[in-house]
């Protein structure tokens, strides 16, 4: 019924009032955009990092115990298959519609991965590196940061940028309590008579912005790990 | 009152399972959007996946395709495709909720094949089996645990994804959701929560389902294999 309702008002795919693109549309909106644009960085970064702080020493632990490690796989894998708008149902009549709400769901869903990424990393560090290291005297602590964390690094680094392409991705649905960066913008866009250029330009925004962390990222690995730079030209 | 209490008010009152856009016909819209998703989903990424897996090409298509499709909001083409030829109803967004399913299908369609042992596949070439009887006696058989797993993970997804239709008043249980959040979060608190929690029990009885129907095509030798390729292949970038 609904549809039928939109269908009459949506237009057609042609007119020239609504193009899919505009780039009068970006200059006379750019406020919005970058104001859109911040809150998405600010709440992805955010979202990330607390993540990260909450997922590394979590896996460093699970990887200690092995049964620690069997039950947060578990609870991580049925927490990921709860959708976001259920996580966000629960949580908003409490905190309200505010960024905390957005966050918190926002930081879950990239801590189950950080955290999958880390403790895969850590149990893919070979038995014989640790019986070398313990022959060398290292103890458990250093064998930790000198050892075991510098291998698992790569594999850290994989799931900071899985988390941190499918978080931009996931903020959109923050829209639902009024906090959604380009998905806000975007789904004010179709609100608002299916406003083409501004549904265009919200989404390329979004999917640009994850490239660009993304790549922000593989930048700080090749920083944080010039060894593998070495063995590529090798 | 409390929200919970709320909620629990909410959910005994029969008209909300019954009305026009009650628990009920929102429940039936929601599995219905879904399985049309998957089945796309299903018809379109299987049949290549195993193909590139016979072949023994494509990977890296298989894994861009996973990355390109993580960049992009559901939300995103939940209001650009009702916006194209495809118009307003269900099948734009059955097609945007199928491309999402297609990375997780693709991926492990293809990984089956090539997880075939290639002394078998050597064997089976030498007892002259064509390459057709091979891809369908040997191979695709192997390849089922995989393709079981895969089937999961797009079936949940899809499943969870589903709930984001009602951003595009699209239907589905996530209506009970937004419908509540538009009463005001107050008002509304017990009608937000109920529809979470419908939403939430949905996905983890599918999940529960579909892993004992994965455990249940797996042949008892291969279920550790399968699960530890899985975790390998869920944190590829």
């Amino acid at each position: 019924m609904a549809f039928q309702v939109w269908a009459a008002s949506a237009g057609t795919d042609s007119d020239p009032r609504n193009p899919w693109f505009s780039w009068s549309y970006i200059h006379e909106n750019m406020d919005s955009l970058l104001n859109a644009l911040r809150e998405h960085i600010v709440l992805t970064v955010a979202a990330v990092i607390v993540a990260a702080l909450i997922a590394l020493p979590l896996a460093v632990l699970a990887h200690r115990r092995q049964r620690l490690a069997g039950t947060l796989l578990t609870t991580s894998g049925i927490l990921y298959s709860i959708p976001s708008l259920a996580l966000y149902a629960f949580i908003a009549p409490y905190l309200g519609l505010t960024y905390t709400t957005v966050l918190i769901g926002l930081v879950l869903y990239a801590l189950l991965i950080v955290l999958r990424a880390g403790l895969t990393g850590l149990q893919q560090v070979p038995a014989d590196v640790r019986e070398v290291a313990r022959g060398m005297g290292y103890s458990p602590i250093g064998m930790l940061w000198k050892v075991e964390l510098p291998l698992a690094l790569p594999s850290i680094f994989t799931g900071l940028r899985i988390a941190t392409v499918s978080t931009v991705a996931l903020v959109t649905v923050g829209d639902i309590v009024g906090i959604g960066g380009f998905g806000s913008l975007l789904l004010a866009g179709f609100r608002n008579n299916f406003y083409k250029p501004q549904i265009m330009t919200a989404t390329l925004a979004c999917v640009g912005l994850a490239f660009v962390l993304d790549g922000l990222l593989v930048l700080a690995a090749r920083l944080a790990m010039p060894w593998t730079r070495k063995a590529r030209r090798a | 009152m409390s929200a919970i209490g709320d909620a629990i008010t909410w959910i005994n009152d029969p008209l909300n399972w019954t009305n026009p856009d009650g628990i009920l016909v929102r429940l039936r819209e929601h599995l219905l959007i879904s399985a049309a998703a998957v089945g796309l989903a299903c018809v379109v990424a299987w049949p290549l996946g195993l193909w590139m897996g016979h072949v023994g090409r494509g990977g890296g298509v298989a894994v861009t395709l996973a990355n390109i499709t993580r960049a992009i909001p559901v939300v995103a083409l939940l209001t650009i495709f009702p916006l194209t030829f495809i118009g307003f109803g269900y099948p734009a967004i059955v097609i945007a909720l199928a491309i999402f399913a297609i990375p997780p299908l693709l991926a492990t369609a293809y990984l089956g094949i090539r997880e075939v042992d290639p002394e078998v596949r050597e064997a089976a070439t030498g007892m002259g089996l064509s390459g057709r009887q091979l891809l369908g006696k040997i191979e695709l058989p192997l390849a089922v645990p995989y393709l079981a797993s895969g089937f999961r993970t797009a079936a949940v997804q899809v499943l969870a994804t589903a709930t984001l239709a009602a951003f595009v008043n699209g239907g589905g249980l996530g209506m009970i959701i937004s419908r509540g959040f538009g009463l005001g979060r107050v008002a509304g608190a017990g009608q937000i929560l109920v529809g979470g929690f419908l939403v939430a029990v949905l996905c983890l009885l599918a999940e529960g389902v579909l892993a004992l129907a994965e455990r249940a095509v797996t042949p008892r030798a291969l279920r550790m294999r399968a699960k530890m390729s899985e975790a390998a292949a869920s944190i590829t970038p």
